[in-house]
């Protein structure tokens, strides 16, 4: 299938600090596309880059959306091109309430018939916020919140999903909730490029994973392959190659990321 | 007794003028969280602007006032666009300087232009029209203020609650980060909230030139309506207007029954016992964040 998103060779700059050292990705329409990478890799970065968050960035590079340039254009431009965006750490309005959350996530769209379907939609992925339906988003818990915040990305009918750690702070059942109905929103049709912390999840339900190390990729492939790589699985999921017979660890493996 | 209710009646008169500047207050607070200290004097330069249209250009006075009003939104969108988007890495503190400096300049530039000399308003109503109901005087510029006022809270009440610009003004407050990636052209939203917010101000100048008119006019009436924001708790729409009102009927006891050179004071007194005792205003009601 045709790559809906298609980011060349980008290069970021926090000012002085060169976050992202030239990377490229891929993503295949109706795919779910996983980021992977230590904290300070610059993954959440990339998505920064991608919806136009950092001023005059990126330094270099192309990012194309559907074969179009979208680089270097306004954010609320590339929203109204399809993109939805679920920030790290969620980003919701304390002082508006669930329903006005919604509104606002249609606030592109014209069409009131469908934004009340897709209200409904939405309370039937997360059915905890439709008892919340008029409380404050403020006054809700953290993964009511994260809900709140992938619900509200949902209303604006997006082509492409880009999650940013959905599972940050939240109880393992809730990670498995959440990631459940990430894959459900994909078989409707949505497109999604998650960056993750929590591999083992990530990989288990992505088709292709990126794995982010100091600003570039360095290792790229199709996700059950990256779960059974030796590399990976010592840095990422934690599991163990070799252990002596007391228990100690005598040696640990090492991996020059580049 | 009929001392003290007229006392309430020029109270709540002179309170409708404070709760539109309040009001035009409350709506820049509610989306930059900047108070507007400028706010009195673009609507003293409207004002100046319809006298104008009025006096020079012999205008009807519908024609003039619809225009002084485009005037004040064009006014407020333009100082919004051109000097304060232009702030290099805002923060509150210098764009509250911004404002008193743009303050200055419009009052510098109203007194060249037109002198500092008292000016009459050829307004339809005159300041001394009034009704008399029984020995009770109530001036038809009054009623005509405090509808004005009463009209703008409700109109501006329904369309923050309910009106989606309305609601992307207050979610860019609350977050603009997250206003911008559901699509909220944040930018242009604060623009068009100076602009309403300038047109609030322009009818409180327009409905007190007839009464006042000189380049300092509207000072009296932007720190109390000022004043009655704070005690509304600066995002609460009615309180601020409520608020306004106490303001006017206290002052105005206070000037007959205590001391008619303090009337002036007594409001800031109000103010300084509001932030000591209830902080966030007598009317807000916010949601405290957890850390």
């Amino acid at each position: 299938m045709a790559n809906l998103l298609e980011v060349k060779n980008i290069e970021t700059y926090y000012d002085l600090v060169y976050a992202i050292r030239g990377a490229s990705l891929a993503v295949e329409e109706g795919s779910i596309t996983a980021i992977l990478g230590n904290n300070g890799a610059g993954k959440s970065t990339i998505l920064k880059t991608i919806m136009g968050q950092i001023e005059d960035q990126p330094d270099k590079g192309i990012i194309e959306f559907n074969g179009k340039p979208i680089q270097h254009i306004d954010t609320d431009k590339i929203v109204r091109k399809g993109i939805a965006y679920v920030p790290e750490g969620r980003e919701i309005f304390d002082e508006l309430t669930v329903h006005e959350h919604l509104l606002m996530g249609a606030y592109t769209r014209k069409d009131s018939e469908e934004i009340k379907q897709d209200i409904d939609q939405v309370f039937k992925y997360f059915p905890v916020l439709k008892n919340r339906t008029n409380q404050w988003a403020g006054t809700l818990s953290g993964g009511e919140q994260q809900m709140l915040a992938i619900g509200r990305a949902l209303m604006l009918r997006p082509r492409l999903l880009l999650l940013d750690e959905p599972s940050l702070g939240l109880s393992p059942i809730l990670v498995k909730e959440i990631f459940s109905i990430i894959q459900e929103i994909n078989s409707k049709g949505t497109t999604i490029l998650l960056v993750e912390q929590n591999a083992n999840m990530a990989l288990s339900i992505s088709s292709t994973g990126l794995i982010l190390e100091n600003g570039r990729f360095v290792m790229k492939g199709k996700s059950k392959d990256l779960l059974e790589d030796k590399d990976v699985k010592e840095f990422y999921l934690g599991i163990k190659s070799e252990t002596s017979a007391k228990g100690y660890q005598r040696w640990k493996r090492k991996k020059a990321w580049r | 007794m009929i001392d003290f209710i007229q006392m309430i009646v020029s109270g709540v008169a002179v309170g409708s003028t404070y709760a539109l500047m309040g009001l035009a207050m409350v709506i820049i607070y509610k989306t930059s969280e900047v108070p507007n200290f400028a706010q009195g004097e673009m609507a003293l330069i409207t004002s100046y602007f319809a006298m104008m249209l009025l006096t020079q250009m012999n205008m009807s006075v519908y024609l003039a006032f619809f225009l002084s009003f485009v005037f004040a939104v064009v006014l407020g969108c333009f100082l919004e666009f051109a000097i304060l988007r232009r702030a290099k890495e805002p923060n509150v503190l210098g764009m509250i300087v911004i404002t008193i400096g743009i303050e200055m300049i419009i009052l510098g530039f109203v007194s060249w232009k037109f002198g500092a000399d008292q000016k009459t308003m050829p307004f339809p109503i005159g300041p001394y029209d009034s009704f008399i109901i029984g020995d009770i005087f109530i001036s038809k510029l009054a009623v005509l203020t405090l509808v004005t006022a009463l009209l703008f809270m409700i109109i501006l009440y329904l369309f923050f609650k309910y009106s989606k610009l309305g609601l992307a003004m207050k979610a860019t407050q609350q977050n603009s980060v997250a206003a911008q990636i559901i699509g909220i052209r944040t930018n242009r939203t604060l623009m068009m909230t100076w602009g309403i917010s300038s047109l609030v101000g322009a009818s409180a100048g327009l409905l007190i030139s007839p009464t006042i008119m000189h380049p300092f006019m509207m000072w009296d009436p932007m720190l109390k309506g000022f004043a009655a924001a704070v005690m509304g708790g600066m995002t609460s729409l009615p309180g601020a207007v409520i608020a306004a009102y106490m303001l006017g009927i206290i002052e105005n006891l206070f000037g007959g029954y205590v001391s008619i050179e303090f009337k002036t004071v007594v409001a800031f007194v109000i103010i300084v016992l509001v932030l000591c005792i209830k902080p966030s205003g007598l009317f807000s009601k916010h949601y405290i964040k957890k850390v």
